[in-house]
C-alpha cells in the first residue's frame, strides 16, 4: 500500500515538474524571442504567445506581464503603430495579470501603456495621460520602493519632460543613479523581470 | 549561450520530439474575404497557437491529442471558435471574422459637424488648447471657431455668422444649457468678446448645418461646449497683464471624487487705451468684472457638475453724428449677467444613460443715448425728428429658466435610441423712454432620434422635434435625418437633411407677437478623410430659408431666401514635426428677402469667398510656440435702404461692396518657470500688415452721407503672464530620493 501511494506521489510531483518545466521552458523560449525580437510582427507574436501562456496557465503573472512589454515596446518603437490600441492592450494584459498578483513590474506596465497613449499628442495628452502615467508610477513605488524599472522609467519620463515643466537632464539623474544602483543590488528569480541596466547607463552617459 | 542552447533544446524535446506533432493550418480573412494579419489563433488551454502573417495565413504545430477548441481574436474584430479534434492528422482551418460593430471603428455623420474636443476616436479640430494659441483669437471661443469654414469674417460684430445665417441664428449651448447672451454687451460696430474662458472646457463641437433633434431654436448653427470633468489636480492660476487680470483656484478633493473651484478676473483698458489710440472716444473706458465657480461631484457611474458666473462691464463712448455737421452721439452702456448651469450625467447600466441639465440666467442691459454738441453739452431737438430719437434710454432684461432630459439606451449592436424633452421659461422686459413692454414665453419641446448601425460602415440617424411657443401659440413638428457611410479606412461620406424653426427674436415679437416661427431647410453632402494627424473635410450644402421676418410694410413672416456653398478644410499636424497648419476656405452664395430689403438681396453678412492659413509651431528647445493666422474675405455688400416718400416702402437708395477682409495675425508664447509656478508669457498682434479693413458704411437717415464703418484701432496688441501652481506631487517624489 505504502508503496503504491509513494508511487502515485512520485508520478505526481514528476507530473506536476514536468508541467512546470514546461511552462519554464516556454517561457525561456518566449523570452529569448522577445530579446530578439525586431520588427513590430515578431512582437506582436511573441506577446500572442505569452498572452496563450498565460491563459492556459492561469495563475502566472508573468506571461501576461511579458506579452504586456512585448506590447510596450511595439508602442515605443513603431511610429506608425495605432498608440491608443497598443496602450488599451497593454492595460488589458496588465489587469489580467493584476488579477493573479498585484505587483510593481505590472505598475511598469500600466505607466508605459499611459505613456505610448501620452505620445500621440503630447501637448493634449500631458494633463490627461500624462499625468495616468505618474499615478501609476507611484502605485508601483507603494508597493515596492525598490525597484528599479521604477526608478528608470521615472528618470525617463524626466529626461524626456521639457525644463520648464518640471523636467531635465539635471533632474532626472539622480533617479537614473538610484536605478543604476538598484540594478546592481538586483537578483531576480527565474524568469522574473531584469531588464533596464543597460537602458539605464545609456542615459547616464547622456546626462553627464 | 549554452543556457540558451539548453532551454531551445528542452523547449523542442518537451514540446515536439516527445510525442511527434499535428499541423493545423489555414487563413483567416473578413467578410469581403481580405485576409487579416496579426490575428491570434490559439488552442484553448495549451501554449499552443498562432499568429497570421501578411497573407493572413497561419501554422500551428501541436503534440496535443483530442478535443479542443481553437480561438481566433484580433482587436476590432468578433472572436470566433471552432471545435477540432486532434489524433495526429494535419488539419485545414478557415476562419471568417466579422468585424465588431464598436464605438471604436463604427462611422459616425460627420456632416454639418465639427467634432470638437469631445469624441473618444477623431482628430480633434478646436481643442481648448486650439482656442489659446490661435494667432488672431486672442483666447476668445468664438474668434477662433470663426477660423474654421462656414464661418463669415464679420469684424465689427461679436459672434458666430454662419453660412449667410445672422448671429443670432447660432445657439451656444454649455452642458446642455442655453446660453442667452454669450457675449458681453457691445456698442454698434465695437466687437466685444464671449464671456467664458476656454480653459473651462473640454472642447468644442462646432455644427454647420444638419444638426441632432437634442437641439432646437437655432437656423443655421450651434455651438456646443462641454466643461471639463474634474481637474487631475488641484491648482491655481493668475493671469497678469496690463489689461487683464485674473485669479482662480480650483479644488480636488483628497479621494478625488469631487472638486470646486472659482476665479475672479477684472478687466480694464484704461491703460491699453492710453498707450494705443483708439479712434472712438471713450469717455468712460470699457471695464468688466467677472467672477465664476463651480462644482463637480463624481457620482456612482457619472458626474454632477454646476458652473455659475457673473460679470458686469460699462463703458461709455461718444461718436461723431452722422446727420449732422457737428454733433455727437454719446453712447452709456452697462450690462450685468448671472448664468448658472447644472449637469447631471448617469450611466444607468445595461446601456441606459440619462443626461439631465438645468439653468437659470439672467441679463440686465441699460443703455443711454444723448445727442451732443461739439463741447458735449446735451441737445435737444424737436424739430428734426431723426436727431431727436438719438436721445434715448433703454432697459432691457431678459431671463430664462430651462430645463432638459435626454434618456438614452444603446444596444449591444450600437443602435441606439435617444428621448426626451424640455422646457424654457423666457422673460423680456423692455423700457423705451416711456414704453413699457413685458414677453413671456413657454416654449416646451419634445424629441426622440434614433441611430441605427447596419453594418459597421452605414449608419443612419433619423430624428424628430416638436416644439410649442405660448407666445406665438404655434407649434412645429422638424424631422431631421442623415446618413453616413464609410469609403475606406478613414475615409467617410456623409449626407443631413434637417428642418429647423426658431422664433423671431424678442426686438420684433415686442412690436406684435401675431408672428410665425422662421424657418430652414438644411441640405448637407459631406466627405471627410482622416489618416493619422491629417484631415481633410470637404462639405457642399444648401439652405432654403422660409417664412423670415419682413418689417415692410408691416411686420410679417412673408420673408425668404436661400444659401448654398463649397467649403473645404485641411489639417495636418503630423507631416512635420512640431509644425500644425490648416487651410479652410468657404464659398458662399446667399440671398434674402427679410427685414426692410426691398427685394431679395446678398445680405451684409455674407462674403463670396473666405479663407484662413493658419499655422503653430513649437519649438522643444527654448519652450516657445508660435503661431501665424491669415484670413481673408472677399467685400461684403452694403446698403442704403430708406423709405419712399409714403413711408410704407423702401427703395435702394445706395449701394456697393466693401474693400474685403484681410489681416494676418500673430502669437507667440513661451513656457518657463517662475518659482515653483510653471509659467507662460504670452504676446499678440492682430493685423500685422495694418490694412484699412472697412466692415461696411453708415448712411445718413436720408442716404446721402456714407462714412466707412473702420475697427477702433488698425492693430490690437496683448502681452501676459500665466502662472499655474498645480500641486504637483512630482517634485515630492524627487526631493524624497
Amino acid at each position: 500500500m505504502k508503496q503504491i501511494i509513494l508511487a502515485i506521489a512520485l508520478l505526481a510531483t514528476m507530473g506536476a515538474r514536468a508541467q512546470s518545466s514546461k511552462y519554464v521552458a516556454a517561457m525561456q523560449h518566449n523570452l529569448q524571442l522577445l530579446d530578439s525580437a525586431k520588427t513590430t510582427e515578431d512582437l506582436a507574436a511573441v506577446s500572442q504567445a505569452f498572452e496563450r501562456i498565460g491563459d492556459a496557465e492561469k495563475t502566472q503573472w508573468l506571461p501576461y506581464y511579458y506579452a504586456g512589454l512585448a506590447q510596450t515596446r511595439i508602442g515605443f518603437a513603431d511610429p506608425k503603430s495605432d498608440r491608443d490600441a497598443i496602450g488599451q492592450k497593454a492595460n488589458e494584459l496588465a489587469a489580467k495579470g493584476e488579477a493573479i498578483q498585484k505587483n510593481a513590474e505590472l505598475c511598469t506596465i500600466h505607466n508605459m501603456a499611459s505613456t505610448i497613449q501620452m505620445l500621440v499628442n503630447p501637448m493634449e495628452r500631458f494633463k490627461t495621460f500624462g499625468i495616468k502615467a505618474y499615478t501609476y508610477l507611484q502605485e508601483g513605488y507603494k508597493l515596492d520602493p525598490n525597484n528599479p524599472r521604477l526608478y528608470f522609467l521615472d528618470g525617463a519620463s524626466t529626461f524626456g519632460k521639457p525644463e520648464y515643466i518640471g523636467g531635465g537632464k539635471e533632474k532626472a539623474k539622480p533617479l537614473f543613479v538610484k536605478a543604476a544602483a538598484l540594478f546592481k543590488a538586483e537578483k531576480p528569480a527565474d524568469l522574473y523581470p531584469h531588464w533596464g541596466l543597460a537602458e539605464t547607463e545609456r542615459y547616464l552617459a547622456k546626462c553627464n | 549561450m549554452h543556457q540558451k542552447i539548453l532551454t531551445t533544446i528542452l523547449f523542442l524535446l518537451l514540446t515536439t520530439v516527445a510525442l511527434g506533432q499535428a499541423q493545423i493550418t489555414g487563413s483567416v480573412t473578413d467578410n469581403k474575404k481580405q485576409a487579416i494579419p496579426g490575428v491570434s489563433v490559439a488552442l484553448k488551454d495549451t501554449y499552443d497557437g498562432a499568429t497570421t502573417d501578411s497573407s493572413g495565413h497561419f501554422r500551428i504545430r501541436t503534440t496535443e491529442k483530442g478535443t479542443f477548441t481553437v480561438v481566433a481574436s484580433a482587436t476590432g474584430y468578433e472572436t470566433k471558435i471552432q471545435t477540432i479534434t486532434l489524433a495526429g492528422q494535419p488539419i485545414q482551418l478557415d476562419f471568417a471574422l466579422k468585424e465588431k460593430i464598436s464605438e471604436l471603428n463604427a462611422v459616425t455623420v460627420t456632416a454639418g459637424s465639427f467634432g470638437g474636443g469631445m469624441g473618444k476616436k477623431g482628430l480633434t479640430v478646436l481643442s481648448s488648447l486650439d482656442v489659446q494659441t490661435t494667432a488672431g483669437a486672442n483666447a476668445d471661443i468664438s474668434r477662433a471657431v470663426n477660423t474654421l469654414p462656414g464661418a463669415q469674417q464679420i469684424s465689427n460684430q461679436e459672434g458666430l455668422f454662419v453660412r449667410g445665417g445672422d448671429s443670432y441664428e447660432a445657439k451656444q449651448f454649455i452642458d446642455g444649457s442655453l446660453v442667452n447672451r454669450p457675449y458681453y454687451l457691445s456698442a454698434s460696430n465695437i466687437p466685444s468678446r464671449g464671456r467664458y474662458p476656454a480653459t473651462l472646457f473640454k472642447g468644442f463641437a462646432f455644427s454647420t448645418g444638419g444638426y441632432s433633434a437634442l437641439y432646437g431654436q437655432a437656423l443655421s448653427s450651434v455651438l456646443i461646449m462641454e466643461t471639463i470633468d474634474l481637474p487631475q489636480q488641484s491648482e491655481a492660476n493668475a493671469f497678469i497683464s496690463p489689461i487683464q487680470n485674473s485669479l482662480g483656484v480650483q479644488q480636488l478633493a483628497k479621494n478625488g471624487k469631487s472638486s470646486f473651484g472659482f476665479n475672479y478676473q477684472y478687466t480694464n483698458t484704461s491703460l491699453y487705451y492710453a498707450l494705443v489710440k483708439q479712434t472712438p472716444d471713450y469717455f468712460i473706458r470699457p471695464r468688466f468684472h467677472n467672477a465664476d465657480a463651480n462644482f463637480r461631484i463624481k457620482t456612482k457611474n457619472g458626474i454632477i457638475k454646476y458652473y455659475t458666473t457673473f460679470s458686469y462691464n460699462k463703458l461709455g463712448v461718444r461718436t461723431l453724428n452722422i446727420d449732422s455737421a457737428d454733433m455727437k452721439t454719446a453712447i452709456t452702456l452697462s450690462n450685468y449677467n448671472w448664468f448658472n448651469a447644472i449637469s447631471w450625467k448617469e450611466n444607468l447600466g445595461d446601456g441606459w444613460k440619462m443626461t439631465l441639465s438645468a439653468s437659470y440666467s439672467i441679463t440686465h442691459d441699460s443703455i443711454s443715448s444723448q445727442l451732443q454738441d461739439a463741447h458735449n453739452v446735451p441737445q435737444y431737438t424737436f424739430e428734426k425728428y431723426w436727431l431727436d430719437t438719438v436721445n434715448f434710454r433703454l432697459d432691457r432684461k431678459e431671463s430664462l429658466v430651462q430645463g432638459k432630459a435626454v434618456i438614452e439606451k444603446r444596444f449591444s449592436n450600437l443602435n441606439t435610441i435617444r428621448f426626451g424633452s424640455e422646457y424654457w421659461y423666457a422673460q423680456y422686459d423692455f423700457v423705451y423712454n416711456n414704453i413699457n413692454k413685458h414677453l413671456p414665453d413657454q416654449l416646451s419641446a419634445g424629441f426622440a432620434e434614433t441611430e441605427i448601425y447596419f453594418t459597421n460602415s452605414l449608419v443612419a440617424t433619423l430624428g424628430i422635434r416638436a416644439e410649442y411657443s405660448s407666445i406665438l401659440q404655434k407649434a412645429k413638428v422638424a424631422p431631421r435625418a442623415s446618413l453616413a457611410y464609410r469609403m475606406g479606412k478613414g475615409s467617410t461620406l456623409s449626407a443631413a437633411y434637417g428642418q429647423f424653426y426658431q422664433k423671431p427674436e424678442n426686438t420684433y415679437l415686442q412690436i406684435t407677437p401675431s408672428l410665425d416661427y422662421t424657418k430652414a431647410t438644411h441640405y448637407i453632402i459631406n466627405y471627410q478623410r482622416q489618416v493619422r494627424g491629417t484631415f481633410l473635410r470637404v462639405e457642399a450644402f444648401y439652405k432654403q430659408y422660409a417664412n423670415l421676418v419682413k418689417t415692410v410694410p408691416s411686420y410679417n413672416n412673408n420673408g425668404s431666401g436661400y444659401a448654398k456653398g463649397v467649403e473645404l478644410y485641411f489639417r495636418d499636424k503630423t507631416s512635420f514635426k512640431h509644425l500644425d497648419y490648416s487651410i479652410s476656405y468657404s464659398y458662399l452664395d446667399t440671398k434674402r428677402d427679410y427685414l426692410n430689403y426691398p427685394t431679395a438681396l446678398m445680405p451684409g453678412i455674407a462674403a463670396n469667398h473666405t479663407a484662413t492659413a493658419s499655422v503653430k509651431r513649437f519649438f522643444t528647445q527654448i519652450g516657445t510656440g508660435a503661431s501665424l493666422t491669415y484670413t481673408f474675405a472677399t467685400g461684403r455688400p452694403y446698403y442704403a435702404i430708406i423709405p419712399d416718400s409714403t413711408g410704407k416702402a423702401y427703395y435702394i437708395k445706395d449701394q456697393g461692396k466693401t474693400n474685403g477682409y484681410q489681416t494676418l495675425d500673430l502669437s507667440i508664447y513661451h513656457l518657463t518657470r517662475m518659482g515653483k509656478a510653471a509659467a507662460i508669457w504670452y504676446a499678440s498682434a492682430t493685423n500685422l500688415l495694418g490694412r484699412t479693413n472697412i466692415a461696411g458704411y453708415n448712411y445718413s437717415y436720408n442716404g446721402l452721407v456714407k462714412q466707412p464703418i473702420l475697427p477702433p484701432a488698425q492693430r490690437t496688441f496683448f502681452v501676459g503672464l500665466i502662472l499655474n501652481w498645480g500641486i504637483d506631487r512630482r517634485q515630492d517624489a524627487i526631493d524624497n530620493l
